[in-house]
């Protein structure tokens, strides 16, 4: 039995929302003390009988890690682009202890033999927790639903169609009525599929001057209003995978104070760039849903503050050279996060946009709360997956450094401060910088 | 006199006085050209190909006149036709082309942005004769040659742009560039047709084309794509020519000497009236067709000698 004692770290408590100078006794995998830093260490290791290896943070802030839901792996179809090897060391060098894959791989998700498959992967490949959610209809085609119970029995924790927005409502509502019933999550893309066909960019005058195809930002808020109806009716577990605009949030504010089981996420870029950041056709910028207004962007970032949005994930999406390397309407959309999540968000720290407690609310807390996880607290009991970072460490991002097998990052070249120092899964420490 | 870049890929990054640089020297071959000898020596030993992507006769034309009477090598690639069908990706086609080593190169693309992308990877100057919806400098050039020459200026003008402004390419540079040149620019059309965000542009907005007209010193009309004419934008080809088609009644609210342009080709019947459109006291539609071998001469010239002034570089 392994003990470790992480001392002389300022720990960050997203429950109780506030920073502790302090140190946490990990034993088999889990936290089974927190202590505060006058506390005499050996004298409680002689009182318990234990030798724990001892660490000493440095004055480092220790958090739980990060429960990241929607990241894609490209396995099963496009290993080329990430596998869950790469994906892997990503995540354990981004702090990330949990990643939420999505099913929207080729073939997708949509079996339980194909759950299966990709679960033995994970445990084979990675040294972080994998969690997969399985698609919501088969092949996402919006028709029919999958078989949601084996899918569950297998250890889907969530079930989505990604960005194939189910066009039918009459199968979006059953089966959210069926996933009601097994109480599964339904993760939806909350888009009108008909405003937003095609479009590269988000309505307004950078996009015409651009003279890209562009959607109104009410195309989100449609999304969701839809969406939010049907929840109503089922009655089902939702979530939202990405708010970026202020136009969604008054519909979201009321779904909550209706008591709808309804939450919502935003990804990093959202947070961090607006669609000025495109600048001269960057296909590294151009994401789903496209990168919105500087004012959508502060809406955000603020319904995070209030708790408004729930979880931020990295919404991870590896692609290669060759599907950027095209004119941007053409080029593929998405880019990869899991390692630069932290220090990305922690300009919105060094910004004094979001503190820290609240980042780690919605970074870790709240998505293992989501999905029914122990994890994401620092408690007594608690798994012990954490991450230890020095928040100040200034850093140029050099995007052929990654650990991921697609360099897709539109921080390339960004300036961040901040640095993950170690992380650790169930205990046992996965990445060391 | 300044002409500081190595591409023209769209009015955004010109000054107003690199507009009026190349227009000083477009009006020069304006007269170069109404000569019986028409052969210089600007682009002499240099080799200009153009590569179009989308189907184009007039601008096509125009480049190729251009380069041939200023002595460059002139070659034309229908692209539509060729490898782009065999899958081959823009970079590897802009390597491709790299590797002859033209001098200038002349593309026009049915994706915005797609001239910039090519612009990095070659050695070449590039000339954007048209990028999606984005931008089509030379257009927006030789319709100001036009108006200058007609109107003896180009600044606090009075300038309509009518009709299809969201896809129009032509409408992007001619907005930007008369903006920068000061005069004020009204754009009238159905709302389905105007791009998102104009609010933000600086212009004034009418969907009724008597008020928007109301005292213009230029009526610039833009091309009715058919495709938009299928009840997707606008209800029907003979409902928009009763509303935005231009004729002698609505051009009645501008002024008595406003002038009528229009990119070409011409839908008559459907944005503009036949008569009005041949009015050769209204008129200036074969004028802008004639400034445009001057401009093309021009900006081709401008960055040959920014081109020769620059010493050879070995291709990465």
């Amino acid at each position: 039995m392994t003990q470790t004692l992480i001392h002389n770290a300022r720990l960050i408590d997203p429950e109780a929302g506030q920073i502790t100078h302090g140190a946490l006794l990990i034993e088999s995998g889990k936290i089974t003390e927190i202590l505060t830093q006058d506390t005499d260490f050996e004298e409680m290791f002689r009182a318990r009988n234990i030798r724990p290896d001892r660490i000493d943070a440095g004055n480092a802030f220790l958090a739980p890690g990060i429960v990241d839901i929607g990241v894609k792996v490209c396995e099963p179809g496009e290993r080329h682009k990430e596998s869950y090897g790469s994906a892997g060391q990503a995540a354990a060098a981004g702090g990330v202890t949990t990643m939420v894959t999505r099913p929207d791989t080729s073939p997708c998700i949509d079996t339980p033999e194909a759950l299966e498959f990709i679960r033995r992967r994970a445990i084979e490949e990675t040294p972080v927790n994998v969690l997969p959610m399985a698609a919501l209809t088969k092949g996402r085609q919006g028709r029919e639903m999958t078989e949601f119970g084996f899918l569950l029995d297998a250890g889907a924790v969530a079930f989505s169609d990604c960005n194939n927005v189910v066009r039918d409502t009459k199968v979006l509502s059953r089966a959210m009525t069926y996933a009601r019933s097994l109480n599964a999550v339904v993760v939806g893309h909350p888009q009108d599929p008909g405003l937003s066909q095609g479009a590269a960019a988000t309505s307004g005058k950078f996009a015409s001057l651009r003279g890209l195809p562009s959607v109104s930002p009410m195309a989100e808020r449609m999304g969701l209003d839809r969406d939010i109806a049907l929840v109503e009716m089922t009655g089902v577990r939702y979530h939202a995978d990405k708010i970026t605009t202020a136009r969604a949030l008054p519909a979201l504010e009321r779904a909550k104070a209706n008591g709808f089981d309804v939450t919502a996420g935003v990804s990093i870029h959202h947070l961090t760039l607006n669609e000025m950041d495109v600048a001269d056709y960057r296909t590294f910028f151009k994401v789903t849903p496209p990168l919105r207004s500087e004012e959508d962007r502060q809406a955000v970032v603020e319904a995070v503050r209030t708790g408004l949005i729930d979880i931020i994930g990295s919404y991870h999406s590896p692609q290669d050279e060759e599907s950027k390397r095209l004119p941007f309407e053409e080029a593929a959309s998405g880019a990869v996060g899991l390692e630069t999540m932290l220090p990305v968000l922690l300009r919105l720290y060094h910004g004094g946009e979001l503190d820290l407690p609240t980042l780690f609310r919605a970074l870790s807390l709240n998505p293992a709360k989501r999905l029914g996880l122990d994890c994401g607290r620092i408690a007594k009991g608690a798994p012990a997956d954490l991450v230890l970072f020095d928040a100040d460490k200034p850093i140029v991002l050099d995007r052929f450094k990654l650990r991921s097998k697609s360099k897709n990052t539109p921080f390339d070249g960004a300036r961040l401060q901040g640095r993950v120092l170690g992380t650790w899964v169930g205990g046992a420490r996965v990445f060391e910088a | 006199m300044r002409f500081d870049h190595r591409h023209l890929l769209g009015i955004e990054p010109l000054r107003p006085d690199e507009i009026t640089t190349i227009l000083d020297l477009s009006d020069q071959y304006v007269d170069f050209n109404r000569r019986r000898d028409k052969h210089a020596n600007a682009l002499a030993g240099l080799t200009q190909i153009n590569m179009f992507f989308e189907n184009s006769t007039r601008t096509q034309a125009s480049f190729e006149l251009a380069g041939k009477r200023l002595g460059a090598d002139v070659m034309n690639m229908a692209m539509q036709a060729s490898s782009i069908k065999k899958g081959e990706t823009l970079i590897d086609t802009a390597m491709t082309l790299n590797a002859m080593h033209p001098d200038l190169l002349v593309v026009r693309h049915p994706h915005s942005g797609a001239v910039d992308l090519l612009a990095q990877k070659v050695n070449c100057a590039v000339l954007n004769a048209g990028d999606g919806r984005h931008e089509h400098p030379t257009q927006a050039l030789l319709d100001a040659l036009t108006i200058r020459r007609a109107k003896g200026r180009l600044h606090r003008l009075s300038i309509a742009i009518c009709g299809d402004i969201a896809h129009s390419r032509v409408a992007r540079s001619n907005l930007l560039l008369l903006h920068k040149m000061e005069n004020r620019i009204r754009l009238i059309g159905p709302p389905t047709l105007m791009p998102s965000g104009i609010d933000a542009f600086g212009v004034e907005v009418f969907d009724d084309m008597r008020e928007g007209l109301q005292d213009v010193d230029v009526v610039m009309m833009l091309r009715l794509q058919k495709e938009r004419m299928d009840g997707g934008f606008i209800p029907s080809e003979r409902e928009y020519y009763h509303r935005y088609g231009l004729d002698a009644e609505k051009l009645g609210h501008a002024k008595d000497d406003a002038i009528v342009m229009h990119p070409g080709p011409m839908n008559r019947g459907v944005e503009i009236d036949g008569t009005l459109a041949d009015d050769i006291n209204r008129s200036v539609i074969q004028d802008q067709v004639e400034m445009g071998v001057a401009v093309r001469m021009a900006a081709m010239d401008l960055l040959a000698r920014n081109l020769r002034a620059r010493p050879t570089e070995v291709v990465a």
